[in-house]
């Protein structure tokens, strides 16, 4: 029989102490989360609001996992899951430092120089610092090894010209780690490619303009560079060696929590709207629908601890965001048949403003971080079929 | 994995690689009973594995004795070795001697209760339960039945037994029963109500469905790298590919469902969790079974190929013990019930 040993998941490891850790959280987010309407916690991690991370920071809840020596806190991937959860389900604005805590934080602490890291990782972990990934191009999104920006070796460093798009948050970001053509692709088209530190704020020569999404928000931008110069001291990693590193960061993110909670805000709106006594063919779709999360909450936090332990559970990783954003995409589905009402982003109403925000963000949530296809197509590796 | 379940699950693979051969899984679709694999299965100790070892039973832990279940899903094990599990479990539970064979128990349906009378030193079992798994094939039934408030297991002998027959879509027997006044004098009043039984009856059902989805996954991938048309394995073209990701994903999910709620069971049959496994895995069957069956093509589509021992089980199993609408209800009800700002806590409570 055909061997499926790539696509094993390992139990979740046991963790009770995880709950002393989810009472501290909800505790925090009783006291702190903002006020504003239930909107604003719809479909982008929550929005950005730089003094909930300081909070957060303070809390010593960013860079959970990494050195002290870097602002870090050396606790558990496991602990650091409850966290995100916690924050996710409740619609808090966690957007601000999201980037920079999953996945720009570790990568500088992977391959970044000693200097980069002393300068930078405090700083995220202290919620003062935000990142955006500078990846997709115009001709350029799920091809990524196509990138056209390049960077031009000159003296003293690079000078950088090209369009990155699709970027989020790059208007509200610090940097940017961006990835940029400096060799030739050769025969496997993964060579030739590097990354960059770019700080968004003070370098020189940067243009972002506005690409407003589908329900009217502005998330996206697109970011010219034009002769921009990076010292070489920018570099991030090793150069030449950015398809490697860009791929390894995709795998913390794809499983998290954020690829099944997307449209948790609405399910807790849907249950409000029901009423604590619905009807049997409601009951039904609502009792799939916790079923769906449960399991998809299993699977993401196995993904956790097999990352914990030191595993590169890639195409697990591809598997639970696959299933987490399909269940995702049916709940606006759903709800918009157990209830009877128009979608309206502006109605005072909560069920019916969440329901056209979710529905409206719905098609992003198989595209972002690796299309359906494209999981799928990593899935079928695992099976041996590529 | 515990070290130790691991070990268990090792050596039941290999028991039923052995006895779970085509051959005898065409046999019992015929109707015979497999006497060698039961006998291998009683000699394992898998069919006692609910019994302790004080009653004289292999005395398994709860969540070692349901992983062998995965693995009986996965080799279609065409016996009652769930419901004699189940038999022995329930009449350790009220403390009566667990006899040697295959046993089945009743009812087992929702709505269905059966009632139970003193005569003398024996007990009278009267009312009907239908769709009782391989009940014919099985020498003793175990009752749940009401008496005067309290839940009495007794022993009964199915030749006392009205039968009708029937059959699950596997081809296993699901008969009606009808006791009319039969009588038992091996019985005894347990801790364990209907809903207790049919909880862990599901996740029974969900661990053999998730073993199942193991092996067609697996029957699957293989045959979509070796069938050739148009030139290559019809793996190689990506719209096959898509769906078996998706395959790979509901198997996945099917599997994860039925562990927890293995690891549940042991200390809370009442947990959410079951019920998330027999809705999560029982969708997985529907939507596995029709991509395994589209992959195969005709072949598949033959009782000469061995894919349907396993997706008429699937059909079967989703459906009993409650299908995905009637637990989904139930925790659906459950979430509503408890409110918009709890349904979070209830879902991380549950673990």
């Amino acid at each position: 029989m055909a061997s499926l040993d790539n696509l094993t998941f390992a139990p979740p490891p046991p963790f009770a102490q995880g709950e002393v850790l989810r009472a501290e959280v909800r505790a925090f987010l009783a006291e702190h989360m903002p006020e504003r309407a239930i909107t604003q916690g719809v479909g982008s991690w929550g929005g950005s609001d730089r003094e909930f991370s300081r909070k957060m920071g303070a809390r010593g809840w960013i860079g959970m996992t990494w050195p002290r020596r870097y602002g870090g806190h050396e606790r558990s991937a496991l602990e650091r899951y409850v966290v995100l959860e916690e924050m996710l389900a409740s619609g808090a604005p966690v957007s601000g430092h999201w980037v920079a805590d999953r996945q720009s934080g570790p990568l500088l602490l992977r391959v970044g120089t000693e200097e980069q890291k002393r300068a930078i990782l405090p700083r995220i972990a202290a919620g003062e610092c935000s990142f955006c990934i500078g990846m997709s191009e115009p001709d350029s999104g799920s091809d990524l090894a196509s990138v056209r920006t390049r960077a031009a070796a000159v003296d003293g460093g690079f000078r950088i010209n090209g369009t990155k798009l699709w970027t989020s948050n790059a208007h509200r970001s610090d940097y940017m780690i961006l990835l940029a053509r400096t060799g030739e692709a050769g025969e496997h088209r993964h060579g030739g490619l590097t990354q960059f530190l770019v700080e968004l704020k003070t370098t020189q020569g940067i243009s972002i303009r506005p690409v407003h999404n589908l329900a009217g928000e502005h998330h996206f931008n697109e970011v010219v560079f034009q002769d921009v110069f990076l010292p070489a001291a920018n570099v991030l990693g090793e150069a030449g060696g950015g398809w490697q590193q860009v791929t390894s960061e995709l795998a913390f993110e794809r499983s998290g929590p954020e690829r099944f909670l997307s449209a948790f805000t609405l399910l807790v709106e849907l249950t409000r709207a029901l009423g604590p006594a619905p009807s049997e063919r409601a009951c039904i779709a609502l009792g799939r629908i916790v079923a769906h999360i449960a399991t998809l909450r299993r699977l993401s936090r196995s993904v956790a601890g097999m990352l914990q332990a030191g595993a590169n559970p890639a195409q697990q990783a591809a598997l639970v965001k696959d299933l987490g954003t399909t269940l995702e995409q049916e709940i606006p589905e759903i709800a918009r048949q157990l209830i009877d009402e128009e979608p309206d982003r502006d109605s005072t109403r909560d069920f019916v403003a969440v329901l056209a925000r979710t529905m409206m963000n719905a098609p992003s949530f198989s595209i972002r971080g690796g299309t359906r296809e494209i999981l799928r197509g990593m899935i079928a590796r695992g099976l041996g079929l590529r | 994995m515990s070290e130790a379940r691991g070990l268990v699950r090792e050596a039941a693979e290999r028991l039923f690689e052995k006895h779970c051969s085509v051959e005898t899984l065409r046999r019992a679709d015929g109707g015979e009973f497999p006497q060698v694999l039961w006998r291998a299965l009683a000699e394992a100790g898998y069919t006692s594995a609910l019994v302790p070892e004080s009653a004289g039973g292999a005395g398994l832990e709860m969540a070692d004795a349901l992983s062998l279940l995965i693995s009986a899903g996965r080799h279609a094990v065409p016996a009652p070795l769930a419901e004699t599990m189940l038999a022995g479990w329930l009449l350790s539970s009220a403390g009566v001697s667990v006899p040697e064979g295959p046993l089945t128990i009743a009812p087992v349906r929702e709505g269905e209760q059966l009632r139970a009378r003193r005569d003398g030193a024996l007990w009278r079992i009267e009312g009907t339960a239908t769709r009782v798994p391989w009940g014919r094939q099985c020498g003793r039934i175990v009752v749940l039945a009401q008496s005067d408030g309290q839940n009495l297991v007794a022993l009964v002998a199915a030749a006392d037994v009205e039968f009708s027959n029937g059959h699950n879509v596997a081809g296993e027997p699901r008969d009606d029963l009808v006791f009319a006044g039969v009588k038992s004098q091996q019985a005894g009043v347990s801790p364990v109500a209907g809903g207790a039984l049919r909880a862990l009856g599901a996740v029974m059902r969900s661990a053999q469905m998730a073993g199942a989805l193991q092996s067609v996954l697996e029957m699957t991938v293989q045959y979509a790298q070796e069938r050739v048309q148009f030139g290559r394995p019809i793996g190689r073209f990506q719209a096959v590919q898509q769906n078996l990701a998706v395959l790979a994903g509901q198997a996945a999910a099917a599997t994860a469902a039925a562990e927890a709620a293995i690891e549940a069971a042991a200390h809370d049959l009442e947990s959410p969790v079951v019920a998330a496994a027999k809705i999560r895995a029982g969708e997985a069957a529907g939507i596995c079974a029709a991509i395994a069956h589209q992959v195969h093509g005709a072949i598949g589509f033959t009782q000469e190929h061995r894919l349907h021992y396993s997706t008429r089980r699937l059909w079967s199993w989703r459906d009993e013990f409650g299908s995905e609408a009637w637990w989904a209800g139930r925790l659906g009800g459950a979430a509503a019930a408890a409110g918009a700002d709890r349904l979070w806590h209830g879902i991380t409570a549950a673990g």
